[in-house]
């Protein structure tokens, strides 16, 4: 049971998250019910930043020990954060065509989105375009690193820069929490964090089955 | 020791430039080429804001172009014969030092090209030089960086391209939002001083990291 407690907590606040979001009694905008949407689509991007993290955190760890374990970790990783940033893209994009009245406007919430898919895009290209298992570990563990940090800048500090945003509550510190009630947070809250727990674990599942793959591969060398 | 090795460095790199000198002559050429064939194309009639991103857009390919070889134009044996003399660090300050002069140069003259052929649109003068020298030293520290790690993949230049570009973006973003407040009709305010603050600190940022990273890229 040790370790698997997380899941658990993962699958009952996801449940609530989702029996919860479509009965609670959202505030009368004009936006109306699509309102709900910011309990999934918001979700999706800090389940991205939290796999991307541990990728971050394993990539540090990769130039620390240059084992290839931790390079896989980084790998497998960054591959969830991709999902979840492809995921928030499209939730966000089909919410747009409702409230914006076009999938893709000039924001930059929605520029950082795609940046970040592109910087994730080019560390595989970058991976591909290398052959040695070690050096590639240890050049893309560089770019993660390098990029890692300045995708932070990008997303958490521009998006408070700038004036002309058409993402809610900018002007008030944060981008993401923008005109909700309280009654919403109960389950906006809980609603993250579950997300944050799922990304994790999916992680956790392809990391594990990458490795055995790994092991499974190289069995005869060792 | 540190800064008596990058001395070192620098006045090598310094050396070889003039001796070679075709590296800067080929981008001059690169940014007048590309400044002529904007202005022959556009017919002398942009507004100001076209104008801005066009001048930032050219910056960035010619500095990608110039500070590509940073990494690629000595041979391999040779940064194995450095890595016996030099420390890292003082290889990539000493890099970032000397495209950061190597970029100031290309964006005067790049610059005075682009005045002579497409028109003056800018007011404010004191904040539009102040955000080409902040701008072309952001670039160059951190194309440094990128070109250091994609001269160690299989296909230099072409990498160097898509691995610069989302990162470079908050720089860029920043950059074009304040030269548009020196232009003609741009809304100046004092708060374009924080953005110039924002470009110094992203630069130093990219230093810190350049000056952690770069030893494990090194190293074969």
């Amino acid at each position: 049971m040790k370790g698997i407690w997380w899941k658990f907590l993962s699958i009952i606040l996801l449940v609530y998250a989702v029996i919860a979001g479509f009965t609670v009694d959202v505030p009368d905008t004009n936006i109306g019910q699509t309102m709900r949407n910011v309990f999934y689509h918001v979700g999706m991007w800090f389940a991205m930043l939290a796999i991307l993290t541990r990728s971050f955190i394993a990539s540090i760890k990769t130039l620390n020990k240059s084992k290839l374990e931790d390079d896989i970790d980084a790998e497998q990783s960054a591959r969830v954060g991709i999902m979840f940033g492809i995921l928030g893209i499209v939730t966000g994009m089909i919410w747009a065509s409702f409230t914006w009245g076009k999938p893709w406007a000039n924001d930059p919430h929605l520029n950082g989105a795609a940046v970040s898919l592109m910087i994730y895009f080019a560390y595989f290209i970058l991976r591909s375009s290398i052959d040695d298992e070690h050096k590639k570990a240890r050049i893309s563990a560089v770019y993660n690193i390098f990029a890692f940090v300045l995708l932070v800048v990008l997303v958490g500090v521009m998006p408070r820069l700038s004036e002309n945003t058409l993402h809610p509550g900018s002007k008030d510190g944060n981008p993401a929490f923008g005109d909700m009630d309280s009654t919403m947070r109960y389950v906006f809250y809980p609603a993250l964090v579950g997300w944050m727990l799922l990304s994790l674990w999916i992680g956790q599942i392809k990391v594990t089955l990458r490795k055995l793959e790994f092991f499974n591969e190289n069995k005869d060398l060792r | 020791m540190l800064v008596k090795e990058i001395k070192l460095l620098l006045i090598k790199d310094l050396k070889l430039e003039l001796k070679q000198s075709y590296t800067i002559n080929s981008i001059l050429l690169y940014a007048f080429s590309t400044v002529f064939i904007s202005y022959l194309s556009l017919n002398g009639t942009i507004d100001a804001g076209t104008w801005n991103a066009l001048f930032w857009i050219i910056l960035l390919f010619t500095s990608i172009n110039a500070v590509v070889k940073s990494f690629v134009q000595e041979s391999p044996a040779r940064h194995l014969y450095y890595y016996t003399l030099t420390s890292p660090q003082a290889v990539i300050l000493s890099k970032i030092i000397y495209n950061s002069l190597l970029m100031l140069i290309i964006t005067t003259l790049s610059f005075a090209f682009y005045l002579f052929y497409l028109e003056n649109h800018v007011a404010n003068w004191g904040l539009y030089l102040v955000t080409l020298i902040a701008g072309s030293l952001g670039f160059a520290s951190l194309l440094t960086m990128v070109s250091a790690i994609s001269s160690r993949s299989n296909n230099n230049f072409g990498l160097m391209a898509i691995l610069s570009f989302p990162i470079i973006l908050p720089m860029l973003m920043t950059i074009i939002k304040v030269s548009k407040m020196a232009l003609i009709g741009g809304n100046y305010s004092a708060s374009a001083w924080n953005y110039i603050g924002v470009l110094a600190l992203l630069n130093l940022i990219v230093i810190i990291m350049a000056y952690l990273l770069f030893p494990y890229l090194w190293r074969d």
